[in-house]
């Protein structure tokens, strides 16, 4: 549990640089009220007073707390280093979104009410930029993991102090933080089953990862708004450059202060301050190297050993990650056979094409990432017929959208729509061949779509049919 | 004005406007549980959300708190004699490969115990097959390491204290722990 705000401080202001303890001195802003042992309550006081003198045993400023580093500015440096990184997490989560095409109703999930996002086009350009979207909202996800155990970890005697609360704004406080931390670790469970393809918890991961960021974003940012202050204090109570040169002998426990963190009967150090950081920024290092592979590609995906996407499916040109399986995606080969042709709708009549007409027309050869939600990416060298070109002999030079049909028919992504940049981008293509030979089946056999900077899902493979819809 | 917001302090015991954020951060919440209603399975989405509430400060929390009070015990308790403290204390060097290697596990434990197998087949043409031999692999190498970094680590402090007198000499008592 993170820490509710400590009631209004009995106690004289600590103004910077000065450590002042309980009951030394006495100022004149807050002399008029209570005595300054005393703390402060709320409304109704009786029952705040009488709640705190009946404590259940085990709970309180409870002996059984052993650890010496715990403290304000332990807790305010894992805080402030969340309060950098996970905004970008959030904001990468809610621009997948964005670029999932909300306007055509297929980002998941489809109707959220006021939480609809500003629409806009998602761009072709730079062609990694879902890549970079993605890459950053699962890798920084993933590293920042043992940095949210350690913030847990740090505050957690909070959940047993006692009196809960001292006033209404501090029981508010805490439900709040039941948000916030059931809100991150939510995510957290979520996104790591999903880039391991493990649907333990069966429902909708979208869904349920999108609706649990908002939760999440509100209490995060109301936290931040209440505690920032505090955090500061902290920080600015010990000296990071000093910490970092203190040894485990010459650690010691913060002051005690009215944050209920700090033990009252500390045991020794184990491991100094510099020690039990480094634990966490290592256990970070660790998975940036274990993770940042599948991301990267080329040699570094080996390191990638624990994730799905550290291994590709074997040699040969078509030896890169797949998505989804022509098995899976209960793709017969008679339906891919000769018999197989595109059908170009939305002109003034139907145009058929088979696989040699397709390679008849000119060729484009493009060298793209695809990009998956989940983290992954991996860059190939595609060849096959502009998108444009195909619109154009359609009858439809410039259309405002165009819906991808995918002879797979169960799959949430049998179909797509792209956006009018995404069908007329010069490297947007019907990709018929990779590396130079024909598309595997598992990747697409005989056609399938590449636009730069769309997510993965939305490169439907094993196309049908292409609808150029007029703007 | 101010006076009002002082009886306001008094009574709920913070400014209003810690009041207006937090009924607009359970607003929101509120908001956005009531729109997944929308999906049959919302109850297992606040199921799962409820033991993420949980899941660290009344699971994994005791766990690993109790793995690593057990780990302190028993080296104090396996110490030759009560009062000579071991030239180099070995719990970090248990801690954090064990650390890591739980940290590992509790990312990718679907791989390693091969959860999810046919939509990992269906998702990627491939088996889960190697990952828990990576992963005690990584284990091992966590360990060895560290058994590395230790041995040099006494070995350096015996050949500091050699000069002075023969063999390891008791460390002035610091702390109650190894």
């Amino acid at each position: 549990m993170t820490t509710p705000t400590p009631p209004p401080d009995p106690r004289p202001k600590q103004h910077a640089g000065t450590q002042s303890r309980v009951g030394s001195t006495s100022t004149a802003e807050q002399s008029t009220k209570d005595s300054p042992a005393e703390p402060s309550y709320g409304f109704p006081r009786g029952l705040w007073r009488a709640l705190e003198r009946h404590r259940p045993p085990g709970l309180g400023r409870s002996r059984a707390w052993r650890s010496p580093l715990r403290g304000p500015w332990l807790t305010s440096v894992f805080g402030a280093v969340l309060l950098v990184s996970l905004p970008i997490v959030i904001i990468t989560g809610l621009l997948s979104y964005i670029a999932y095409g909300p306007q055509f109703g297929q980002a998941i999930p489809a109707d959220v009410g006021w939480l609809r996002l500003p629409g806009f086009d998602w761009p072709t350009g730079p062609s990694w930029l879902y890549r970079l979207n993605q890459g950053l909202h699962v890798g920084l996800g993933l590293v920042l993991i043992p940095v949210v155990l350690a913030k847990l970890w740090s505050v957690v005697p909070k959940l047993f102090a006692w009196p809960p609360a001292r006033s209404i704004a501090q029981v508010i406080e805490r439900l709040s933080l039941l948000l916030l931390v059931g809100g991150i670790l939510f995510e957290i469970a979520t996104g790591l089953l999903n880039t391991q393809y493990d649907y333990l918890f069966g429902f909708s991961f979208y869904t349920a990862h999108y609706y649990g960021g908002w939760i999440f974003l509100g209490a995060f940012v109301v936290h931040v708004a209440i505690k920032l202050p505090h955090m500061i204090r902290a920080l600015r109570s010990r000296s990071l450059r000093t910490e970092l040169r203190t040894a485990r002998a010459d650690t010691h426990p913060e002051p005690a202060d009215s944050s209920d963190l700090v033990a009252t009967d500390p045991a020794a150090a184990t491991v100094s301050r510099r020690g039990a950081l480094a634990m966490v920024g290592g256990g970070a290092a660790l998975i940036a190297v274990l993770t940042a592979g599948q991301t990267l590609g080329g040699v570094t995906r080996y390191a990638a050993l624990l994730l799905p996407r550290g291994r590709t499916p074997g040699d040969g040109p078509n030896g890169f990650p797949i998505n989804r399986t022509a098995t899976a995606a209960a793709i017969a080969p008679a339906d891919t056979g000769p018999g197989w042709h595109l059908t170009l709708t939305g002109g003034p009549r139907p145009v058929l094409l088979d696989r040699e007409a397709l390679l008849a027309m000119p060729q484009h050869t493009a060298e793209l990432p695809i990009a998956c939600v989940e983290g992954w990416s991996t860059t190939q060298t595609w060849t096959g017929v502009r998108l444009a070109d195909l619109a154009s002999l359609a009858g439809v030079p410039t259309p405002g959208s165009t819906h991808v049909q995918s002879l797979e028919q169960a799959g949430a992504f049998g179909q797509a729509t792209l956006q009018a940049n995404q069908t007329l981008h010069p490297d947007a293509l019907l990709a018929l061949k990779v590396n130079g030979t024909d598309l595997s089946p598992d990747h697409g056999y005989p056609a399938r779509i590449i636009v730069p900077a769309l997510p993965g899902v939305h490169n439907t493979k094993w196309v049908r049919s292409l609808d150029f819809r007029r703007a | 004005m101010r006076i009002a917001v002082s009886r306001i302090k008094g009574f709920y015991g913070a400014h209003p406007l810690h009041l207006l954020a937090l009924l607009g951060c359970f607003a929101l919440a509120g908001y956005a549980a009531l729109q997944t209603s929308a999906d049959p399975q919302w109850p297992l989405m606040l199921v799962w959300f409820l033991a993420a509430v949980i899941g660290h400060d009344l699971v994994l929390f005791p766990i690993y708190a109790l793995a690593d009070r057990s780990l302190t015990t028993v080296l104090h308790a396996i110490r030759p004699t009560r009062r000579t403290a071991p030239l180099v204390p070995a719990v970090n060097y248990l801690r954090v490969p064990a650390l890591a290697a739980g940290l590992l596990f509790l990312l990718f434990f679907p791989g390693i115990i091969e959860q999810g197998q046919d939509t990992y087949l269906a998702a990627t043409g491939q088996t889960q097959q190697p990952y828990l031999a990576r992963w005690l692999l990584i284990t091992a190498a966590l360990f060895a390491i560290s058994a590395v970094a230790y041995a040099v680590r006494l070995g350096r402090e015996r050949y500091r204290r050699a000069p002075t007198g023969s063999g390891p000499t008791p460390r002035p008592h610091r702390a109650n722990h190894p």
